[in-house]
């Protein structure tokens, strides 16, 4: 049984159907990537599995039992984390705050309930979570927005797999990114992977896909086409898939 | 694989390395250190062009007192300016919660320790209850800040002379008069400052040192993270404003104590030198970034040009002009090093650029 199952998910924006039907799977401790042309479903499909928005018809289920996911902190609850496109961090913030962005450690008695943070137990557990996953941060006490954009993106990984019990959905994360910088993020999915956490992965980049994920899902017109072991495909295959030209050859 | 591991080993060990950062440094941090300059540079010119007048306990206590209420309005202004906000009608709220304050202090018979307190309370509450408003229409409604404010600026100044008739009220307690009003807590240190200085430190331990004060920096900085991690922005900016509602409820309360009166037709430019001051202090109308202590030395600044000018025989106006060329400055250096942040990073890490700096420099080379 896969860790969430997505079945038969529909989701129109007035008269455009996003999703018809689609199904979606993700396994624990493995790379999923999430693969389809512009207008396939992939983001609708992200964003309705993280909460952001809802589905009109279908079902999820996560470890067997029925979920509904009404906003994002819903599904963070149950352990599912994004790193967005554009990374959502604050840059005046430091890691160890952008990290800790409202679940900030609060101190223990009195000062606590005024609202003082334990700022040393926040640091230190950035350093663990940034030391577990080899992320390079070089500074914990400089604003994020001075930092490379190599940094960024280890900040906004580090803080979803500090979060993420069970599901951290990537969502184009390397779109930015120089060849050093990608390889180092392709590495942290590979770490968040090894931890049994479900990796999803969103890109356009069928090399990085086949090089870091294990099983590919391929939308197509809202529906999933096609899963694909990435061992034994090719980016000729996947692009074949994804346009549905190798149907067309096939019939 | 094994040397990105190699670089984030390394990345690890410097970050371990880095000290934990301290208060200090988290203020100073704030471009408010050359404020701190500029204000020493003013107090040092005109000490030594006129000592006997300008550096005396007298000159300095006066230079204190007329800054301490512009420096109340400012812990509201900064908390609301961090966010991203503005707020264009504390000075309409100072004039109308002083009235209010001062109509309630009358009633009871303007007299005594009880009936100033309850003046200050009730003060609070009314600079509250317009922090509400601009908050709850900033935050719910989705108006700009600039025009709710502004128009909230309009509607308590009208409502106050609604209420009045336009003519100060002048029944106010004795005691708040002379002690909170011309009163020192001990030699020449005026009760007003030190009141001053106590909702200081209040705001900049909320601001600097609290959960509230970090989702205030956060909500300025990116309100779409803030969003996406599940902050209440709606709950927080309303907060905000409340406090700055708070604070020119508490100013309105010290301007009776020190005139002796409310102010009606005073405070129309109030805010202006205020968002002025506290722009100059370092704080950034971008959001994000600011401090309360920046903003204290921001609103020194005019305070101490203006006496200082009057002192060496300069027409005061003059401190409009150059208070005027400060805050263009002031928000030209922060526009300046928002650029440059957007370009990318200023300092480069030397151990990551090793491949990518050569392959840009054999680019350039291959081109030309």
């Amino acid at each position: 049984m896969a860790l969430l199952e997505a079945r038969g998910m529909v989701r129109t924006y007035g008269s455009v159907v996003a999703l018809d039907g689609a199904d979606f799977d993700i396994e624990a401790g493995q790379v999923t990537a999430l693969i389809g042309d512009n207008g396939a479903g992939k983001s609708t499909m992200v964003k309705i599995l993280s909460g952001t928005e809802q589905f009109e018809e279908g079902e999820v289920t996560l470890e067997g039992q029925k979920v509904v996911f009404n906003n994002p902190a819903a599904a963070r609850s149950h352990g599912i984390e994004t790193v967005f496109q554009d990374l959502a961090l604050c840059p005046h913030l430091d890691p160890v705050e952008n990290l800790y962005l409202n679940r900030e450690i609060k101190r223990s008695g009195v000062l606590g309930l005024l609202g003082f943070m334990d700022r040393k137990a926040m640091r230190d557990r950035s350093v663990e979570v940034f030391t577990d996953l080899g992320a390079t941060v070089r500074k914990l006490n400089e604003p994020v927005g001075t930092m490379s954009g190599g940094q960024k993106q280890s900040v906004a990984v580090a803080r979803s797999a500090a979060w993420a019990s069970k599901i951290i959905f990537f969502d184009e994360p390397t779109a930015a990114l120089g060849v050093v910088q990608t390889a180092n993020v392709l590495d942290l999915i590979r770490r968040v992977r090894d931890k049994g956490i479900g990796v999803v992965l969103i890109s356009h980049s069928m090399p990085e896909v086949l090089e870091v994920a294990d099983t590919i899902q391929v939308l197509r017109r809202g529906r999933r086409v096609a899963t694909i072991k990435s061992a034994d495909s090719s980016v000729e295959e996947l692009v074949g898939v994804m346009t549905g030209k190798l149907d067309e050859e096939v019939a | 694989m094994s040397n990105p591991t190699k670089t984030s080993q390394q990345g690890i060990q410097d970050m371990i390395e880095s000290e934990q950062i301290s208060i200090i440094q988290r203020i100073t941090r704030v471009q408010a250190l050359q404020i701190v300059l500029v204000l020493l540079t003013a107090v040092v010119i005109f000490s030594i062009m006129s000592p006997d007048a300008f550096l005396t306990v007298f000159n300095l206590r006066a230079i204190m007192i007329n800054a301490s209420i512009l420096i109340v309005l400012g812990i509201g202004v900064t908390f609301v300016i961090i966010t991203a906000g503005i707020d264009l009608s504390i000075g309409s709220v100072l004039v109308f919660s002083s009235v209010i304050s001062a109509m309630v202090m009358g009633n009871l018979g303007a007299e005594g320790w009880v009936t100033a307190l309850i003046g200050l309370a009730v003060a609070l509450v009314t600079g509250a209850a317009w922090g509400l408003l601009n908050g709850f229409l900033v935050a719910k409604a989705q108006v700009p800040p600039l025009i709710v404010t502004l128009g909230t600026m309009g509607a308590a100044l009208g409502l106050a002379r609604v209420i009045t008739g336009g003519i100060d009220l002048y029944e106010v307690p004795e005691v708040l008069v002379d002690v909170i009003g011309f009163g020192n807590l001990f030699l020449e240190v005026p009760n007003l400052v030190v009141l001053a200085a106590f909702a200081c430190l209040i705001g900049g331990i909320v601001l600097h040192l609290t959960r509230f004060g970090l989702t205030t920096y956060a909500i300025g900085s990116n309100p779409e993270a803030c969003r996406r991690v599940g902050v209440k922005m709606d709950r927080h900016l309303i907060l905000v404003y409340m406090i700055s509602g708070i604070t020119a409820g508490l100013a309105g309360w010290m301007s009776i104590a020190l005139y002796q009166q409310t102010s009606i037709g005073a405070q129309s430019l109030t805010p202006l030198l205020v968002i002025a001051g506290v722009v100059i202090g370092g704080t950034s109308l971008f959001g994000g970034l600011g401090s309360i202590f920046g903003s204290v030395i921001g609103l020194l600044i005019p305070v101490v040009l203006q006496s200082g000018f009057i002192i060496i025989g300069v027409e005061s106006y003059w401190q409009d002009v150059v208070i005027g060329v400060f805050l263009i400055a002031a928000v030209y250096v922060d526009s300046r090093r928002r650029q440059k942040a957007a370009r990318g990073s200023g300092r480069k890490p030397k151990r990551f650029q090793v491949g990518g700096a050569q392959g840009e420099s054999g680019r350039k080379k291959g081109n030309k």
